[in-house]
């Protein structure tokens, strides 16, 4: 049984669909990271997952458990959001106590003035204060307990906002890009103490985010959302390396992969030298070809390769990308290089452009990726 | 030392005498609530009294009118008033500005008319309401066609606007309910919004002069202005001097309240969002 299963959520904004049939599984423990570009649905999913928002039809089980008529508050699903949301008029340590006074106080318990004279409740604070300040302890943000959010940097507040959700030990841990309010420096830094966390509370988390160099770095899996329709959910090797989808190719990597428009005539893919056979069944027309940067490769001599010309070298350290225009059908190429393979390279020289045909991947005019003949495609060393 | 550039000059000097213009028949007040009756009616017109007579003044005006009752009236209606929009307006604008009804839009055109429908036109049929309740001459007429105000509704809600939905979210997942949000997370970030009103709310209703005439014809519910106007009409005549007085004694409460809280005054009306 799964942690966590979604079935067939669809959700519509005035006649705008946002999901089109979204279903997940997120297994005890796992690490799952929701990744799209912005508007593509991922914040809404994890909206109606928390039981903030409604799913016009669909389901939603935590544990086998049916979600749908179980109000926010008693799904034990905790969140923390892209703007930490705060209680601005408490200090971190009333912050992280909150969703513990509100489960373990009675209602009249909870009142000022009248709840602290009613018995029974003063174990149950100092429970609450010793469970805050282990937590708080687990997080090293022992010595902010007593500073309100205005008082704390970004950092310090998606710490406490950490604290606040996992203080009452969730079935459920959602994060909604919790680190992208954060310098760089930073959140390289704060990706790895979240994982660290995970790892040690072992709660299922769903983590959603923009940024596919996170997700990538991050999750066991990675479900990749483009437009309402979740189109992979994989490893992050698999994402890579094998994906599903022209848009999932698209959106992962960095530089983006290279796209060329090709022919698929009676089972092969015709484009310049490369030609590897279809498994699949393709009517003749135009299919998509995809290589990434990496395997793309320039020779300055212009006698093997593509004839092109390079429009732009970008340096950046310990590899140059080198963007570059194919002079037969007039396609842009990105190669991503060693330093020392781009050593004899400037900009607007002409260059042969060497594709890698074992390496490409062919996509049908919907996107669909097209399987290959074995042999034409090698598993690539690892990157 | 260095010369102050002329625009500057002109600035200060246009504003400076705007400040007089509207600070003067203040002074005035101050300068005539000093003067004895021949000073008062003597055809030159000077601010520095000949003679100081405001301790005679001052103990004239407490002598004839009832101040302490004329005070504690105001208080009381002040407070009252502005206890019952807030506990009102609260709730109310958080619905309409955070939570999804079918209602919401209608509620909204209907803040907008009353927003555009004045006292003066509701008067007489409130009137007879209260009469025929046997309420007139009572705190009930004085504050209950005040306690819902609209204007409160919409600056709440425009304030309330500006709060961002995660905070209600986290509340939510946190296990509170919608009336624990608003007194647990929107109260205590409302206050900017809610010492703005209550200059509003506390100034128009300490000053009103219209309602509390109009249901009110007994002396131990009259509210300050009132009070002062049964004095002229009945005790001082024309004792100018010691009408001034009384107005300067009912209109320091406001003017001491606003100095002294002068800072969270200007915060309150500048400040619309939250620091996060």
């Amino acid at each position: 049984m799964s942690a966590l299963s979604l079935r067939g959520l669809k959700k519509s904004f005035g006649g705008n669909a946002i999901l089109n049939g979204v279903s997940l599984d997120v297994e005890a423990g796992e690490f799952i990271a929701l990744v799209g570009p912005s508007g593509c649905g991922k914040s809404t999913l994890l909206r109606i997952l928390a039981g903030l928002d409604h799913a016009d039809s669909g389901e939603i089980f935590v544990s086998g458990r049916d979600m749908s008529p179980v109000a926010a508050a008693d799904r034990n699903i905790a969140m923390v959001f892209q703007s930490y949301a705060l209680y601005p008029h408490l200090t971190a340590g009333q912050n992280i106590a909150v969703p513990l006074a509100m489960k373990r106080l009675s209602r009249s318990q909870r009142l000022p003035l009248v709840g602290s004279l009613l018995p029974g409740q003063k174990e149950i604070r100092t429970g609450i204060a010793h469970d805050v300040r282990e937590m708080a302890g687990l997080l090293k943000i022992d010595h902010l307990l007593d500073r309100k959010p205005g008082q704390m940097s970004g950092g310090q507040r998606q710490r406490v906002a950490l604290a606040r959700a996992m203080v009452r030990h969730p079935s459920i841990f959602l994060m909604d890009e919790p680190l992208s309010n954060l310098d760089a420096n930073l959140r390289v830094h704060a990706r790895g103490e979240i994982v660290e966390l995970h790892r040690r509370a072992g709660v299922p988390t769903l983590y959603v985010t923009h940024d596919q160099a996170e997700a990538l770095s991050m999750a066991d899996r990675v479900a990749v959302m483009i437009g309402g329709n979740l189109l992979q959910l994989a490893a992050p090797d698999v994402i890579y390396n094998d994906p599903a989808h022209i848009e999932v190719a698209r959106f992962v990597g960095q530089p983006r992969i290279n796209i060329i428009p090709a022919l698929a005539e009676n089972g092969r893919v015709g484009f310049e030298g490369i030609r590897p056979a279809l498994l699949e069944k393709v009517a003749n027309g135009p299919v998509s070809l995809g290589i990434r940067p990496e395997f793309v490769k320039l020779s300055p001599s212009g006698r093997s390769g593509l004839a092109g010309r390079i429009e732009r070298l970008e340096f950046l350290g310990s590899e140059v990308i080198a963007h570059c225009r194919l002079d037969a059908s007039g396609d842009s190429v990105v190669a991503k290089l060693a330093p020392q393979e781009a050593r004899d390279l400037i900009a607007g020289m002409k260059v042969g452009v060497v594709l890698a045909p074992e390496q490409a991947m062919v996509f049908g005019p919907e996107g669909k990726r097209l399987r290959i003949a074995a042999g034409a495609r090698q598993e690539p060393a690892y990157v | 030392m260095n010369s102050i550039p002329a625009g500057r000059i002109i600035r200060f000097a246009l504003l400076s005498l705007g400040a007089l213009m509207i600070l003067a028949p203040y002074i005035f007040m101050i300068s005539t609530a000093g003067k004895t009756q021949s000073d008062i009616f003597t055809s030159s017109l000077s601010l520095i009294p000949q003679r100081f007579y405001f301790a005679e003044n001052f103990a004239k005006a407490f002598a004839k009118v009832p101040m302490a009752t004329l005070l504690w009236n105001g208080v009381v209606v002040c407070g009252l008033i502005f206890f019952f929009q807030v506990v009102v307006a609260i709730p109310c604008a958080y619905a309409m500005a955070k939570l999804k009804f079918r209602a919401a839009q209608l509620m909204m055109v209907l803040v907008m008319l009353g927003l555009l429908v004045p006292i003066h036109a509701t008067a007489l049929p409130l009137y007879v309401a209260f009469d025929r309740m046997s309420l007139l001459n009572s705190y009930t007429s004085l504050v209950a066609p005040f306690t819902i105000s609209v204007f409160a509704i919409f600056m709440f809600l425009q304030f309330f606007r500006a709060m961002p939905d995660d905070l209600l979210h986290a509340a939510r997942l946190d296990g509170m309910s919608e009336l624990g949000i608003v007194a647990r997370v929107i109260v205590p970030n409302a206050w900017p919004a809610v010492t703005a009103f209550a200059i509003f709310s506390v100034v128009a209703h300490w000053n009103d002069l219209y309602w509390p005439l109009i249901v009110v014809s007994k002396q131990a519910y009259a509210t300050p202005p009132l009070g002062l106007m049964y004095f002229r009409a009945a005790e001082a005549g024309d004792d100018y001097g010691a009408l001034m007085a009384a107005t300067l004694i009912i209109t320091l409460p406001l003017v001491a309240a606003f100095l002294l809280a002068q800072k969270r005054f200007v915060e309150g009306i500048t400040m619309t969002g939250l620091k996060g």
